[in-house]
């Protein structure tokens, strides 16, 4: 009885995700990616995903991962195209590819997670990303109506969870990671500690774990970095 | 001498004032941020989420969890914050943000820009710029004045897709600084050793002097 919302492993977490579904996927780049539960999809052999993510991952690691089996029919992202396999699908039409603005993007999570079906937004005003779109003036300026997203799943990535789905993320690695956690029917957390309940401080919890429907601990986080730049001590 | 993309970067940073917030683009805008006045506050803006973004960190202290939008490691500013995506868009949507720095592939006359897309080649997206450049109260675009090829890229309108419409309000290119209204180009400065002959015969939008 109660919330129940620990889970052991990414494979228990990931109970009921099925070919065909639409997967909100956390994370920049590979910074804050669910890199267990990436993982975890790969093994299950699923395919058909719509995966809306800011970014397609590399060529073996991240969403790249789904790629190389060729278990994604469409990705929605903002910026795309840093793996050669992604590049390869998205040109022989293997792969369908909706690009949209970040900003966008974050703000259809949102969206969702707020309970609102769509927002107005100046972004792609004029641009190809208008078309079809309904365009409306607000103060003399216009803006495009974007539609909350509608995702069966989330899966995100935090520093720090508890029991009751409670999230902290650390530096960038937050990024998309906490409106995407509001935007799932079902949103999957895997967290790189999980702690007990009370020794969050509650005005610290970037996500309120009612958004949250399972956490588990991640086996391992190997936190690859895309572009290593360093400066010299003088 | 034409400005190189260090000259380039040199002049845009004059143009940069204390007490701002400031979003850096990927290429040359990057390299503004090493040449902004000494004894000046400006506070970097980068749009994965962090305000007072600092310089790449010393070998060895690289944090695979703080990356700037370009995800390279960088390091943060005594004073910063940390947000979430929705926010950092929210923030440059509601004009919070001072000024942005961008690159772009066209310009136009009347301040069209587009930067993200060329019909036949590879398409990366267009990450946050479309966000940036609708909502942005100034913007500055760094650039070459012509393209490889040697075709001017300030044109009467922009033929590739567009990123924007009529919101770029200045160009500085190699060849000197240009402020766009009234549908031109206004030559505000040459870069040294240029010749205005040289800027009318490459720029193909309209140029007043």
């Amino acid at each position: 009885m109660g919330f129940n919302k620990v889970y052991k492993s990414a494979k228990d977490a990931c109970e009921g995700i099925e070919s065909g579904m639409t997967l909100l996927v956390g994370g920049f780049g590979l910074c804050g990616i669910p890199e267990n539960c990436i993982a975890e999809l790969v093994e299950k052999k699923i395919n058909n995903l719509t995966c809306i993510s800011n970014n397609a991952g590399v060529d073996d690691f991240g969403l790249g991962l789904l790629l190389q089996g060729k278990q994604v029919k469409k990705m929605i992202s903002s910026y795309v195209g840093e793996n050669a396999e992604f590049e390869r699908q998205m040109l022989s039409g293997e792969l369908e590819v909706e690009l949209i603005p970040q900003g966008t993007l974050a703000t259809r999570c949102m969206a969702a997670g707020y309970g609102m079906p769509a927002v107005y937004t100046p972004a792609g005003v004029g641009t190809e990303v208008a078309e079809g779109k309904e365009v409306r003036e607000f103060n003399g300026k216009k803006y495009l109506m974007e539609m909350a997203f509608d995702a069966d799943f989330a899966i995100v990535k935090a520093w720090k969870g508890d029991a009751m789905g409670n999230l902290v993320f650390r530096s960038t690695a937050r990024n998309f990671n906490p409106m995407m956690a509001m935007a799932g029917k079902i949103t999957i957390a895997e967290v790189e500690e999980l702690v007990p309940l009370g020794e969050l401080n509650p005005d610290h919890i970037h996500t309120p774990g009612i958004y949250v429907h399972r956490i588990f601990q991640g086996e391992k986080f190997e936190k690859r970095i895309e572009q290593r730049t360093v400066r010299q001590k003088i | 001498m034409a400005w190189d993309k260090i000259g380039i970067a040199k002049r845009i940073a004059q143009e940069v004032q204390d007490g701002t917030y400031v979003n850096l683009g990927i290429g040359i805008p990057t390299l503004v941020a090493n040449y902004i006045p000494e004894g000046m506050e400006v506070e970097l803006q980068s749009e994965n989420g962090i305000l007072g973004m600092g310089p790449f960190p010393f070998e060895g202290e690289e944090d695979a969890d703080l990356i700037n939008a370009g995800k390279q490691t960088v390091t943060l500013r005594p004073g910063s914050s940390i947000f979430d995506s929705a926010m950092s868009f929210g923030m440059i949507r509601a004009q919070k943000v001072d000024l942005t720095i961008l690159g772009a592939m066209e310009v136009s006359e009347n301040g069209d820009i587009a930067n993200w897309k060329v019909p036949g080649k590879m398409v990366k997206g267009m990450g946050g710029a479309m966000d940036l450049v609708a909502s942005a109260k100034n913007i500055i675009v760094a650039m070459q004045h012509c393209d490889k090829a040697g075709n001017s890229k300030l044109l009467p309108q922009c033929s590739l897709p567009l990123t924007g419409i009529q919101c770029i309000k200045k160009v500085v290119t190699d060849l000197g600084v240009f402020d766009i209204r009234d549908g031109a180009f206004h030559l505000v400065e040459l870069a040294p050793d240029v010749t205005l002959e040289e800027v009318v015969a490459k720029t193909a939008g309209k140029l007043v002097v």
